[in-house]
């Protein structure tokens, strides 16, 4: 009697970014080869992963039926302890609980890129961490992170960084609280550098709020303003009350543990005789 | 006259650093960082006290102002907060209906 049904292989692989590995299920080949281009250097072999997500891929326009907006924003909720979260070119869902969820996307390496953001963002937040929109570099054992809005210099000081330093992202830098201090790990997360951060951490050491000016000076920060700063440039997609409060705190927490200053600098490599 | 009482609302978050309060909504994570007056106004909004008696006790001392005209500015200010969602306002005294995020420090 012929085979009514076949079985669909199903391949895998676990993303491990901030040492939390996450495992990513596929049936499709192809999307499989794509992400281990994308996340090559953060692929872990860990068996036991923190959060485990199926995908179904989906032709393009056909993520979310009856609803065909491509440039819909991100939306992240919380019900009954379920993590609901969409854009416009992805719906995902998450159950922390159960460690387990789904993406449903078409085949690009974007969509679930914002998923683990997003995901990640909500793990650090009950842990006392964060993203944050800087990039961060490691030097002399010592993490040094960068922070500014689209312009203020990030992928700049990260081009002009000498041979010593260890770039970590020029984007999105992943702060995890730890101990009495701050780890900051390098992430996949790129901006316009393109290049994907070393996976390895240190201790942070100083956040530097960048400006370019007519020499290279850092200048103390207010503690207000450092907090206000910080929050700024903090990645936050939830609309969750307790989780925006407990992001708030850290943040406040954060810069009574971490020195923040001013970095002003002329776009040249000299700016880096001052981080040490 | 009706009195007027105010509360924090226990749906932001809030910290001081070295003397500037700033407040968080959680509802859509605005930052409010809040002036002098509004600092006073906010560390009494117990839901208990009336207005006038915040304004007489607390305000009044710390700047030059008549207690009528501090009473209107105050008015005015508290009802400006509520319309953030950071002061709940009322003409009853406020019940705590649980626990006050407040400061933590």
């Amino acid at each position: 009697m012929p085979e009514l049904t076949a079985e669909v292989e199903r391949l895998s692989l676990v993303i491990e970014i901030g040492g939390m590995p996450v495992r990513v299920n596929t049936t499709d080949s192809g999307f499989l080869v794509m992400l281990e281009r994308r996340y090559s250097g953060f692929l872990g072999s860990s068996e036991k992963a923190e959060v485990e997500f199926d995908v179904d891929l989906v032709q393009p326009g056909l993520v979310q039926p009856g609803f065909d907006d491509p440039d819909a924003g991100v939306r992240v909720t919380h019900h009954r302890g379920r993590w609901s979260l969409t854009r416009g070119d992805f719906r995902a869902e998450w159950e922390p609980a159960a460690r387990k969820g789904w993406i449903r996307q078409s085949a690009n390496p974007y969509s679930i890129d914002a998923v683990l953001r997003i995901v990640h963002s909500l793990v650090l937040a009950r842990q006392g961490g964060f993203l944050l929109h800087s990039a961060s570099a490691l030097r002399n054992g010592k993490a040094f992170l960068f922070a500014g809005v689209s312009g203020a210099g990030k992928t700049t000081i990260s081009r002009l960084a000498p041979p010593d330093v260890t770039l970590l992202t020029d984007e999105i830098s992943y702060v995890r609280k730890q101990d009495d201090g701050y780890v900051a790990f390098g992430t996949p997360f790129t901006g316009e550098l393109a290049k994907l951060g070393e996976n390895v951490s240190a201790p942070v050491a100083a956040l530097y709020l960048l400006a370019q000016g007519p020499e290279n000076r850092i200048d103390p920060v207010a503690p207000g303003e450092a907090a206000r700063s910080l929050l700024a440039n903090v990645l936050f997609f939830a609309q969750d009350e307790e989780l925006v409060q407990a992001e708030f705190h850290s943040a406040f927490e954060f810069v009574s543990r971490v020195p923040v200053s001013r970095l002003t600098f002329v776009p040249d490599a000299r700016v880096w005789e001052l981080i040490r | 006259m009706s009195r007027l009482f105010v509360a924090r609302n226990p749906r932001v978050a809030a910290r001081c650093l070295d003397g500037e309060m700033m407040i968080m909504s959680g509802r859509d994570s605005t930052l409010f960082t809040l002036n002098r007056t509004a600092t006073i106004l906010w560390q009494a909004a117990d839901g208990t006290t009336p207005l006038d008696e915040i304004v007489q006790s607390k305000i009044c001392p710390e700047f030059d102002v008549e207690p009528a005209e501090a009473l209107q500015d105050a008015e005015i200010l508290a009802r400006d907060l509520a319309s953030h969602e950071i002061l709940q306002i009322s003409e009853e005294p406020i019940p705590p209906r649980s626990a006050v995020a407040g400061e933590s420090r």
